[in-house]
């Protein structure tokens, strides 16, 4: 046996090194289906608590809608439960193609391929379209699965300051030379809830010759006015080459991703992305949610209409509250507490208020820049909201943090 | 002729730093002290060989190599002619 006490050591000192970093994850048990009020046993064992969801990605509230459940259930009685295959053997339906189809049509792109996830799209991607003549330029905080996509594929990377254009201009013009080039960001960045500058970002493309990938698994389905994604909100659709999106977001949040945008990219990614050619694909219940979640989107703009509405509903509320908070109007709204042990002391003081809201702390954001990052919801309605605030300011108030600018609650606090 | 260590230093703040409180010297750990990653060590590395007209192996452009702006301007002078 390989596994000898020695062995068994090792990994307890990292994990006690962990827990003694106080960055050791753990999961809280969700007793209900995903929805503005959940039923949670936190810690594991205590008795079961109703609290309001402030940090799903549930944005649409399309999670457990009653519509997207029916068709689950009868793609999983017509089409079964698994697939045992990868898709080129014998793991395809005519619903996965419809699905691509679908989507395709959605964001306006040219093709589509489906992933396991998103995060397999982004680890299988690169690789698959780029060799090692070309280069890939991305914004320093890009998604950690992109980065592990890059580290996957043999093209020369750089990278340029969060939404600097200059920045990125110098480095389409250092990296002129290369066969091809790739400009690489998120849509809406998950930790701030900026967006990127697309229409900008389109023009430098378009001027050196470089192609632009945008993952929009914070956007699809209810940026831009239509809900279709970033590129749509910057007046850019159709000019993306390459996007990747999850469903495992607004998108009825269950699993699964894409790479959609020029044909012969997909092809490409349909011949040679690994997580697409050693994995199967998306479960067929799986894709007949996401099918109706398509079909619900397609015929209104209802969900993502009151989405924009909460999320400035409560923005509003929070900043005339006194919070600080990182500028931007998407569903992502992050109260800024900069120290470490508030965002967390805060977070708990919330959920004893029954508000289920996470803080943030490095590594997962930059040192010195904590926070409790809010969601919003189409699932929200007012008295969610209203609830929620009262119960942030009360904590607000606890910690004097109220009207308090960035600089007075660093020194209050410390970073 | 510009002083190689100031030009090196002065490209390592403008391209890494984003806060224009921090302070960097000749010796600042570059990338053990996680101002630059090794992802953005490329754009420096390219920077390097199109002033100096040099070509710096890959072998030789390692992270300890490039962890401070003392440590860079000795490996750019091994390929100076």
């Amino acid at each position: 046996m390989g596994y000898s006490d020695k062995v068994r050591k090792i990994y307890q000192e990292q994990i006690k090194g962990i827990q003694d970093a106080g960055i050791f994850k753990q999961e809280r048990l969700i007793h209900s289906s995903q929805a503005a009020d959940i039923e949670v046993e936190y810690p594991t064992g205590s008795s079961l608590k109703k609290v309001i969801n402030m940090c799903a990605n549930n944005y649409l509230g399309l999670s457990s809608h009653p519509e997207v459940v029916k068709a689950a259930h009868e793609g999983l009685e017509s089409r079964g439960y698994g697939m045992s295959s990868v898709r080129f053997i014998c793991g395809t339906q005519d619903i996965h193609n419809e699905l691509e189809k679908k989507v395709t049509e959605f964001l306006g792109t040219e093709d589509t391929i489906l992933f396991p996830s998103c995060m397999d799209a982004n680890a299988g991607v690169f690789e698959a379209i780029l060799t090692d003549e070309d280069v890939m330029i991305s914004d320093r905080l890009v998604h950690a699965s992109i980065i592990d996509g890059i580290r996957l594929c043999s093209a020369m990377h750089d990278t340029f300051k969060h939404s600097n254009m200059d920045h990125l201009e110098k480095k389409l013009i250092l990296h002129a030379d290369k066969r091809l080039k790739v400009v690489i960001t998120d849509g809406v960045f998950s930790m701030d809830g900026d967006t990127a500058k697309l229409d900008e970002m389109v023009a430098l493309c378009d001027k050196y010759d470089a192609m632009l990938f945008v993952d929009d698994s914070h956007s699809s389905g209810f940026i831009g006015k239509t809900g279709r994604g970033t590129h749509e909100h910057c007046g850019v659709f159709g000019k993306i080459d390459i996007i990747t999106t999850t469903f495992g977001k607004a998108l009825g949040g269950a699993s699964g991703g894409c790479v959609s945008g020029r044909k012969e990219l997909v092809e490409m990614c349909r011949q040679k992305a690994r997580p697409y050619l050693f994995s199967n694909t998306i479960a067929p219940v799986v894709v007949s949610g996401v099918l109706k979640v398509l079909d619900i989107l397609s015929q209104s703009t209802e969900r993502r209409d009151k989405l924009e509405a909460n999320t400035e509903y409560w923005r509003k509320g929070l900043t005339e509250a006194g919070f600080v908070l990182q500028p931007g109007d998407t569903p992502i709204v992050p109260v800024m507490l900069f120290n470490a042990k508030l965002s967390q002391d805060f977070s708990k003081d919330l959920y004893d208020e029954g508000i289920y809201a996470i803080g943030f702390f490095f590594p997962v954001v930059p040192n010195g820049k904590a926070r409790i990052r809010t969601q919003i919801s189409a699932g929200h309605e007012i008295h969610h909201l209203d609830k929620a605030l009262k119960a942030f300011i009360k904590v607000g108030k606890k910690y004097d943090i109220l009207g308090k600018t960035k600089q007075e609650i660093i020194e209050m606090y410390g970073l | 002729m510009e002083e190689m260590k100031d030009v090196v230093l002065e490209y390592v703040i403008e391209e890494y730093l984003e806060d224009e409180d921090e302070e960097l010297t000749y010796d600042t750990p570059l990338i053990s002290g996680g101002i630059v990653d090794s992802f953005s060590m490329v754009s420096l590395k390219r920077f390097l060989e199109a002033k100096y007209k040099i070509s710096i192996p890959d072998e030789k452009a390692s992270p300890e190599a490039f962890d401070s702006v003392n440590k860079i301007v000795e490996l750019v002078k091994e390929f100076v002619g």
